[in-house]
């Protein structure tokens, strides 16, 4: 039987404090094994301080789970280089880095490799290894064919994870287009994320489901589902699988890996209420296709 | 402060040369490269004639290698680097740092540059890229302000190279998987951006339709004048609203910006457009030629002659022009 373990990504979007805490209560109580905490999208959110990602991060380390602190995608300014210190600060919790600059900051200690660090190849890999990396995200666009070259590349004592669930983040920008939208600076942007608890939809003109806005990220509109795939997965050596947070059905969706890892059938999770689901890269298409795999 | 121009071909590389770029860039016919277009890009032989027209005329001709080696598909991106050297390339512009270890173990002397692509944005990812893999030269990523590129570059030990005029990405170079999203091939995976082959046009009563593997772009109403349908510059339903969604067709232009940036120390301006004309590269690099050399003989008169915007606004893309991060004028 396939195994692997089970992993919450950083909450991407701004929800109100008393959503998250909620939030992560229920997480707490759920089978994940791996929580990752932090802001990585916008260093203007604050409804959580940095105190506050620590204190949550004792509770959930107490209800069992490995709690890791993830550091910002994008930095541009000194708003992100504090965050940045003030994670490779405390030496409680490890780290996963959203760019390379993150490296410097820790000093040789270990670290996941986030997601968008463009790591396609062994060599870079073999790179990351040398630095302190301990497990890697894979990037989003890989499709099964080139993931099962790239595990072959990777190099010993090197994990892997990969999202299997959740809107794909799929570009950063300086510019932030939510409050583009609501026509209002960056820095005066009257913190309207947090009225997307998705992000917002971004749709073509003749209403076809494509993108989303959350901020300064780009996401897809579709919700990515590679829940059927997670046997498989385990089976070509990801070691774990990562739930993306979205408004509803995260915890469906962790449910779902953990029954699948005790042998119970695959059973479909639904996305968020007008979602639609993707899972296009895994087949070697485009990111936004879904392809029907279950009977 | 350098110019450094694009060269999709021998004949824009000459261009370039005749109107006072002192680098070119260059890219092979094949992935290794972020401008992967048919038709565009270097055979060995066109390589050879235009190092050696470069050299001649004491100009230098970077070798942009600047995507992601694939999976099972090193070896591709290895030669790429061998190529450049053996060809006599002044400099290799990489981004990949498993890339990066290869080209600086095995040609100790080849300079390094860190391509826009390598998305190093501060202080630390640049010094790291340094310590790790000498790079001589940091291509900076469109997302600073002129007062962060300042501090970087008192910063660094690294030359600082920035962008001056050409099309204008939106999100954060090297960090954009929205074209793979929608049509499979990204600037990571294949070096493009909604890649001509994922384009359709269609008309109807006048109403024409931009789409990219399907999915609807943009839509002009009869008369609007249409534009190439890159993804993040089409037009989009948000909330019940219809319209950029996420940023208009726009190019950057720093012109009135030049005597700060050779004040800051920023020792290279960048052209984009490899997949642009040699009559585009002509004219762009001519113009930015006088700007830069008016710039640097007397900074405090200097000012930006109408003739040099009317040259730039022919080859602007959109309707307008725009000083994009460097100003932030959104924030």
């Amino acid at each position: 039987m396939s195994s692997y373990q089970i992993s919450l990504g950083p909450l991407l979007y701004y929800w109100p404090r008393q959503q998250v805490l909620d939030f992560y209560a229920a997480v707490a109580k759920s089978p994940v094994d791996i929580v990752y905490l932090g802001d990585t999208v916008c260093s203007r959110r604050h409804e959580l301080r940095p105190a506050d990602w620590l204190t949550l991060a004792a509770t959930l380390r107490e209800a069992g789970k490995t709690v890791i602190l993830s550091t910002p995608t994008l930095v541009e300014s000194g708003a992100e280089v504090g965050q940045i210190r003030r994670i490779a600060a405390q030496d409680e919790f490890p780290i996963e880095i959203g760019e390379l600059g993150a490296i410097r900051a820790l000093g040789g200690r270990s670290f996941v490799a986030g997601p968008h660090l463009n790591a396609y190849h062994g060599a870079t890999l073999t790179w990351l290894r040398g630095q302190g990396a301990v497990r890697f995200v894979l990037p989003l666009e890989l499709s099964r064919v080139d993931l099962i070259a790239l595990l072959a590349e990777k190099p010993l004592g090197l994990q892997s994870e990969m999202q299997v669930w959740g809107r794909m983040p799929l570009a950063f920008s300086a510019r932030c287009f939510t409050a583009r939208h609501f026509r209002l600076k960056k820095d005066d942007c009257g913190f309207r994320c947090l009225e997307h608890p998705d992000g917002l939809a971004m749709r073509t003109q003749e209403d076809g489901e494509f993108l989303a806005i959350n901020g300064i990220q780009t996401q897809s509109g579709q919700c990515l589902d590679l829940l059927a795939q997670a046997s498989e997965l385990a089976e070509i050596g990801v070691d774990v699988l990562r739930v993306s947070p979205q408004s509803q059905g995260t915890l469906d969706a962790i449910a779902a890996l953990d029954r699948q890892r005790l042998g119970e059938a695959v059973v479909p999770v639904a996305p968020p209420a007008g979602i639609g689901r993707c899972n296009g890269y895994w087949f070697g298409q485009p990111g936004i296709h879904w392809l029907e795999t279950r009977a | 402060m350098e110019l450094v121009a694009p060269a999709g071909s021998l004949a824009a590389l000459k261009a370039a040369l005749q109107a006072g770029a002192d680098a070119v860039y260059l890219g092979l016919k094949n992935a290794t490269n972020a401008r992967n277009f048919a038709g565009l890009n270097f055979s060995e032989t066109d390589i050879r004639s235009g190092v050696a027209l470069a050299r001649g005329l004491g100009r230098k001709v970077l070798f942009a290698i600047n995507t992601f080696p694939q999976p099972g598909r090193t070896q591709e991106w290895r030669a790429a680097v061998d190529a450049a050297h053996d060809l006599g390339a002044h400099a290799v512009i990489l981004a990949d740092p498993g890339l990066l270890a290869y080209a600086r173990d095995r040609y100790p002397h080849l300079r390094l540059h860190l391509s826009v692509q390598g998305s190093a944005t501060h202080l630390d990812a640049i010094e790291l890229m340094r310590e790790q893999f000498n790079i001589q030269r940091v291509v900076l990523p469109r997302v600073l302000t002129l007062n962060e590129i300042a501090k970087l570059a008192r910063q660094t030990t690294v030359e600082i190279e920035v962008f001056g005029f050409g099309s204008l990405c939106v999100m954060a170079e090297g960090r954009c998987l929205l074209s793979s999203f929608a049509t499979g091939d990204s600037p990571n995976n294949k070096g493009v951006c909604s890649p001509a082959h994922a384009v359709r046009w269609t008309e109807q009563n006048g109403q024409l339709d931009a789409r990219l593997n399907g999915i609807l772009i943009d839509r002009y109403a009869p008369g609007e004048p249409a534009a190439y349908p890159t993804l993040c510059k089409g037009r989009f339903e948000v909330d019940g609203e219809f319209d950029h969604a996420l940023e208009e067709p726009t190019s950057l232009n720093a012109l009135s910006l030049l005597p700060q940036l050779a004040q800051m120390g920023v020792r290279a301006i960048k052209i984009e457009g490899r997949q642009r004309s040699p009559a585009y590269v002509a004219q762009v690099v001519a113009t930015l030629r006088a700007a830069i050399d008016a710039a640097q003989a007397a900074p405090a008169r200097y000012s930006v002659r109408p003739d040099w915007q009317a040259s730039l606004a022919r080859h602007a893309e959109g309707s307008q022009t725009t000083q994009g991060a460097f100003e932030r004028p959104w924030k």
